[in-house]
């Protein structure tokens, strides 16, 4: 199967690859995915507390070409929204964005659960409900 | 400078040798009768022909010419020995004993043989891909009527022990059949030698055409017959009938004349070439040869790089032709049941590469192959949370993953 030229681009020059201090209070990890099943995403948000504004985002992904040109399209999508913003990224724009065949649309979900995820996991050290 | 890409996929195909298709080209147009036709001269060419490729192809598996069934391909082949089988022996038994690690040709066949109301065994081979010749010996009941095992893999190159099962068969009076497809021409097969009473074949895979193969049937000692699946004008003894593919057959039979000649002095070349590659490859941290390193086709490996996906690799190599046991890589999104049915984890499945070596490899090939496959490994690692992980001590069994 032939890949998008954006999947391409970004699986050559993957954004915002790396490791945020999972302990800090502002940052937010999600970590979806299984290693049997040949794909594992980490993403993290790191967000200023008086603005709301998600000011760094970074992932790492084992999988392939589409799994990790998803959560590197995410992280550039994240970076200058609010968490509130954040939550609306669908993972259809994410197919859409990138083009991914119907066979790759996990690696977008995925994508969409590796975002909520963090996002829920900085609403709970703020003391917020989590988001289902 | 090597020339790009490179290809290192020969157990899916290989290219035909140019010295078969010179073989071919004149049963295209100029010889193009029918090996049936009986009553002129054109029809006593393409027969002429055909008797030639048949003594090539026997030939180089020690067999008579006589004992040679062509057929369409390996799978074809695969089909008519088993569904044949179950069928010219069904007052004997239906009982068939196989490996879950053959090619889905067998196990789709056996499949269908369970419907209509035959029992399989499934033998489960060792983490090294081996069987235990005492669990198939142990398998056999007096309704058995055939026992299929491949000669070796195509992930994995593992050979069996294909003299050893013939003689368990022969003991049982038990029909033996072997899908040699990865085999035959690549190591020496006899089938006097290795007691296989049916072996499946086929062209495209030892540098000939493809749409041709063959089923060796041995004819005494003891004589075997297997029910025909394609009914028609009774060709090939009326085991396989239709208007046989002579130019495909004039290919085989070269090309299995070009195999014997070169044999034993590429299996050297290829095994020194694919030791340097699994050598070098296993300098990468955390890499595995899946399958018996020690009973195994020359030209093949089949590395996994744990903590990094088969797919994603082979994209980060995109100028190696290469094959994954990745899910990604399959329709089913299962990643390979051959590795699986190893023992080996899901995980270690889906990082698998497998490297198929051919009479075209260069050492240069190679050694670009050695450090693009190293980069690419390195690289995806520095972006795999599960190498980071792994680096911080993590143990990835006692993480709950949240599986989707």
């Amino acid at each position: 199967m032939a890949y998008s030229e954006k999947v391409n681009d970004h699986y050559t020059n993957p954004r915002n690859i790396g490791t945020l201090n999972k302990e800090a209070d502002n940052v937010g990890t999600g970590l979806v995915g299984a290693p049997e099943c040949g794909d594992v995403m980490r993403l993290q948000i790191a967000v200023n507390g008086e603005t709301g504004m998600i000011e760094d985002a970074k992932f790492k992904t084992f999988g392939c070409g589409s799994a990790i040109a998803s959560s590197s399209l995410a992280t550039e999508w994240l970076k200058g929204k609010t968490v509130d913003q954040a939550l609306e990224i669908d993972n259809m724009d994410i197919v859409e964005e990138l083009s991914l065949p119907p066979v790759k649309i996990h690696c977008s979900v995925l994508a969409e659960d590796a975002i909520k995820s963090a996002i829920n996991d900085y609403r709970k050290k703020q003391g917020l409900e989590e988001i289902a | 400078m090597v020339s790009l890409p490179i290809y290192l996929d020969n157990n899916a195909t290989t290219r035909m040798d140019p010295r078969v298709l010179e073989a071919m080209l004149p049963y295209f147009t100029e010889h193009f009768g029918n090996a049936a036709s009986r009553n002129h001269p054109f029809g006593w060419q393409a027969e002429e022909a055909v008797d030639c490729a048949r003594e090539q192809v026997a030939s180089l598996i020690g067999a008579n010419p006589k004992e040679i069934i062509f057929t369409s391909g390996a799978t074809e082949s695969d089909n008519l020995a088993i569904k044949g089988v179950y069928e010219m022996y069904a007052r004997k038994g239906n009982h068939i004993i196989t490996v879950n690690t053959e090619h889905k040709a067998v196990l789709d066949a056996c499949k269908h043989v369970m419907k209509l109301g035959g029992s399989v065994t499934y033998l489960e081979p060792n983490c090294e891909g081996l069987i235990d010749l005492a669990e198939l010996e142990a398998a056999i009941t007096d309704k058995t009527v055939l026992i299929s095992v491949m000669y070796a893999n195509n992930e994995i190159g593992v050979i069996q022990p294909i003299k050893e099962i013939g003689a368990i068969a022969r003991k049982h009076n038990v029909v033996f059949h072997s899908d040699a497809t990865q085999a035959v021409g690549k190591v020496p097969v006899n089938v006097d030698e290795d007691n296989i009473d049916l072996l499946s074949m086929t062209a495209h895979k030892m540098y000939g055409p493809k749409g041709i193969g063959a089923l060796y049937v041995r004819r005494r000692n003891p004589r075997i017959k297997v029910t025909a699946q394609i009914d028609g004008g009774g060709h090939e003894r009326g085991m396989r009938s239709g208007t046989l593919n002579v130019p495909g057959i004039v290919g085989f039979g070269k090309a299995c004349e070009i195999c014997k000649e070169e044999l034993s002095g590429e299996m050297e070349r290829l095994a020194e070439l694919r030791d340097h590659l699994e050598c070098e490859l296993l300098k990468v941290e955390e890499s595995y040869v899946n399958g018996s390193t020690a009973h195994r086709l020359p030209g093949v490996t089949n590395i996994s790089f744990k903590y990094v996906e088969g797919e994603g690799l082979m994209m980060g190599v995109k100028d190696l032709a290469v094959s994954s046991g990745s899910a990604c890589t399959s329709a089913s999104l299962e990643p390979s049941y051959v590795l699986k049915n190893l023992g080996l984890d899901d995980e270690l499945a889906h990082s698998s590469l497998r490297f198929g070596l051919s009479r075209y490899t260069t050492k240069e090939e190679i050694d670009y192959a050695i450090t693009h496959v190293t980069d690419a490994v390195n690289r995806l690692r520095d972006m795999s949370p599960l190498w980071e992980m792994f680096k911080e001590g993590i143990d990835l069994k006692s993480v709950e993953w949240q599986e989707h």
